[in-house]
């Protein structure tokens, strides 16, 4: 359970506080995960902390982490610079379990960084497409400024046989695109309810609201999937932060379906 | 109730007190580090022991909840009081465990290497002398929590693996106990390698038998003679009359649903009324496992020490995210405490996390008492809240 | 060339309507055109009308002086532009800009009014489906208030 060394190869900053790196492991083994998994990053000497794996799963040799900055440990990560080494350890966790919505439509929805787990999701979707029927990619985000992977979406909606949509909380007038809620998007989505699998990621108010509208609309509960989030320490099940009644997310998440979270999401300050 | 016969009844010998030193010498020659209940500022604590004087001999303890006070027995009995003041948490899983260090290299890179655990009372492996019954099913509670992970805790691993255990049956239990209510005690029937009771009769002696092939094996080597059926006796009766004298109980009935389903009951804002968010109950508690972890940074930032340290979920950024904690309120982290000991914890391990040793009771500045907060409820359940999405 | 018969029948916002209703409102009723950047109205200026979105997509905007121009609200096909006419003083409250290209049946206020008030029925049905649309634009408005995605937040 020790660290191991990963070299930052590449930076790219995203948004004006969300930066994505690309690294590479020291030993060369790379990292193999499944979307939605995360590691626990450290930055050496200032501390570590949980951040899901955004690349793609067909490339275990590149890992990608798309980190927001909200102080402390995740500002040391975004003022990373090329060749730079950090520490990793993992992958963890439950992820989206994918290839369970083959034969059937997905919905991929996401609210700011939490396109960032579910970009994983998508790459592993567009890398089998003809699996899948229907594929919806639904973006909320705070500002035209802040939408997340801009020119991939315009890429995943115009070549790889997505529908994408994005909306925003608000924008300056030169955005041609919709404002509002992310919610707002189902009404224009296309789907087969009943055969949907829905992924869904960002705070977890916008998850209850979209986990609503989706069963409002016939996707059965245990077909709604929650990325999850809670306070970490080990990543591991051992340090006892990030439960959420009984699950321990790190380990039985932090993906779960809403049917096994919809009683205790309910719960205040549960 | 009648106490149940342990495994190996037909094997029980008998030791005296010279049996007892000649055992912890024997542990001693064999390179454990003999730990046993000792006595200091005014509290039963776990200490070294290389003589039967490193014992409590002559000490007993009254606990109530918010009060803990030794008290002098009229008799010799060295294992006289009820549950020592800190479990023997605080040596398989002590509250500072260095896990790695690590320094930068020219490269720009670090290299790190795991740390062995040491320190505190001294090395592994322990030998333990006189863990309750209680205190035993905590550690097998840690066991499972601890080893028997996906990720298990190499450190508690390394503690843990070569203990030495051996029980001592509870004579005197406290006004905080409910073992029975627990299934826990007063007598343990596995998980240890050697069960003492002492017998303060004409004679002052140890009805000893062997829960494990070492154990077997240690007691072999000590001068014992079989027990006398009066004496097999005698430990019964000395086990059942601590049954009946526990000074609290908890009905387990359905009680993971029952917490579950109450999660909005009035009650908790009682408690929370009452509650200093102190965290004392999850420091004495011995099957609270909670940690967190700091890494502490030469001023060069050359080294960096990655320690694992206890945590509480009572600390008010326990629950920390994203701007403010996930229970900002006493009441909501008292549930939570609550909840994961006698409900959650069933879910993810298997059994209940309360052991009954009462410590919580006792060491709780204001005395709450979760057996009478289980009670509170029970008696007067809410309907379960209502399921579904909000209007 | 469609009927506005036709065009009404067929929007969401009049759907369960019966034919002879839907015939009632087309007499208050035109079809507009907007370019691109072109405003359907003003903040301030008298709200004298419903625009039933037919194609395009309408910016509900609000100017600061010292700050950019922010869009607070899109409507697009299948949705209504505003209800000021319904609520005195029968002002509009925001500027409403076409993003792209919109067709609308512009429905006159006034005429709207006089309609509901000799027949209450079709008042009720009508308000029933402006209370439908404004439950919704208040539930997006509520949270996003909440700013999930701001500063300090999970994003």
């Amino acid at each position: 359970m020790l660290p191991r060394p990963f070299r930052v190869v590449a930076t790219r900053p995203e948004t004006h506080d969300t930066v994505t790196l690309e690294l590479e492991s020291l030993d060369g083994d790379g990292l193999p995960f499944a979307p939605g998994q995360f590691t626990m990053l450290q930055a050496f000497g200032v501390g570590e902390v949980p951040i899901s794996i955004s690349g793609d799963p067909g490339q275990p040799g590149r890992l990608v982490h798309t980190i927001r900055d909200v102080g402390g440990v995740t500002r040391a990560l975004c003022e990373a610079r090329e060749g730079d080494v950090l520490g990793v350890r993992g992958p963890y966790g439950r992820g989206w379990g994918v290839s369970d919505g083959a034969g059937g439509d997905v919905l991929v929805i996401a609210g700011g960084i939490g396109l960032a787990p579910l970009r994983a999701a998508v790459l592993e979707v567009a890398a089998s497409r003809d699996r899948f029927g229907t594929v919806h990619v639904l973006h909320g985000a705070r500002t035209e400024a802040d939408v997340l992977f801009g020119d991939e979406l315009l890429a995943w909606g115009s070549g790889a046989g997505l529908e994408v949509a994005v909306i925003v909380d608000r924008a300056a007038t030169s955005w041609t695109g919709r404002v509002g809620l992310v919610t707002e998007l189902l009404g224009g989505a296309s789907f087969d309810a009943e055969r949907t699998l829905a992924l869904v990621c960002g705070p977890e108010v916008m998850m209850r609201f979209v986990a609503a509208g989706l069963v409002a609309r016939g996707v059965p509960p245990d077909r709604v999937r929650l990325s999850l989030e809670r306070n970490m320490r080990c990543g591991v099940g051992l340090c006892g932060h990030c439960q959420l009644r009984e699950y321990l997310l790190c380990v039985d998440g932090p993906v779960l379906s809403l049917d096994a979270v919809r009683q205790q999401l309910g719960v205040r300050e549960l | 109730m009648t106490v149940a016969e342990p495994a190996g009844a037909e094997s029980a010998v008998t030791l005296d007190l010279g049996g007892l030193q000649e055992l912890v010498d024997l542990l001693a020659g064999r390179g454990y580090t003999v730990l046993g209940p000792t006595v200091r500022q005014g509290a039963v604590v776990p200490g070294r022991v290389g003589s039967l004087d490193d014992l409590p001999r002559g000490w007993g303890d009254a606990q109530e909840p918010g009060s803990y006070r030794l008290r002098r027995r009229d008799d010799e009995a060295l294992f006289g009081y009820a549950a020592d003041a800190i479990s023997w948490k605080s040596v398989l899983f002590p509250s500072r465990e260095l896990v790695w260090s690590g320094s930068r290299t020219p490269d720009g890179g670090f290299s790190i290497h795991s740390e062995e655990g040491n320190g505190g009372l001294g090395d592994p492996p322990y030998a333990v002398l006189g863990i309750r019954a209680c205190d035993l099913h905590a550690v097998a509670i840690h066991d499972r929590v601890l080893r028997e992970r996906a990720h298990p805790d190499a450190h508690y691993e390394a503690r843990r693996k070569d203990a030495f255990l051996v029980t001592v049956s509870c004579s005197d239990p406290s006004g905080t106990c409910f073992c029975v209510s627990m299934g826990t005690g007063p007598r343990a029937d596995a998980g240890y390698d050697l069960a003492l009771t002492e017998l303060l009769g004409e004679r002052h002696t140890f009805l000893a038998r062997a829960g494990s092939e070492r154990g077997a094996e240690v007691l072999e080597r000590l001068g014992s003679r079989p027990a006398e059926v009066g004496e097999v006796r005698a430990a019964d009766a000395v086990v059942e009359r601590s049954t009946q004298r526990m000074g609290r109980t908890m009905d387990t009935t359905d009680i993971r649903t029952l917490l579950y389903e109450n999660a909005e009951h009035p009650r908790w804002d009682d408690v929370a009324g009452r509650c200093l968010s102190c965290g004392n109950c999850t420091m004495v508690c011995p099957t609270c496992f909670c940690t967190s972890t700091e890494d502490h940074t030469s001023l060069s930032g050359e080294r960096t020490e990655h320690w694992r340290i206890w945590d509480s979920c009572f600390t008010s950024d326990f629950s920390y995210l994203h701007g403010g904690s996930v229970r900002s309120s006493t009441r909501s982290r008292y549930r939570q405490w609550m909840t994961h000991k006698l409900a959650s914890w069933i879910d993810q391990f298997g059994t209940s996390g309360c052991v009954g040793c009462g410590r919580c009771l006792t060491w709780c500045p204001v005395g709450i008492d979760i057996t009478e907060e289980v009670a509170a409820i029970r008696a007067d359940p809410q309907s379960p809240p209502g399921q579904g999405e909000r209007g | 060339m469609r009927s506005l018969q036709d065009l009404l029948a067929e929007h969401p916002f009049f759907a369960g309507l019966d034919e002879s209703t839907v015939s009632l409102l087309v007499g208050c009723s035109v079809n507009v055109h907007y370019r691109a950047g072109e405003y359907l109205f003003h903040e301030g200026e008298p709200a004298d009308r419903l625009f039933v979105v037919r194609r395009g997509r309408v910016a509900l905007d609000v100017h600061m002086p010292g700050q950019a121009e922010m869009v607070v609200d899109t409507v697009d096909e299948g949705g209504v532009v505003g209800w000021s006419w319904l609520v005195p003083p029968y002002r509009w409250f925001f500027d409403a800009r076409a993003v792209q290209e919109v067709s609308a049946v512009a429905v006159d206020a006034t005429c709207l009014r006089a309609k509901c008030d000799e027949d209450p029925a079709l008042g009720y049905a009508l308000m029933q489906r402006v209370a439908g649309v404004m439950y919704h634009r208040l539930q997006s408005a509520r949270v996003r208030l909440l700013d999930l995605y701001g500063a300090g937040r999970a994003g």
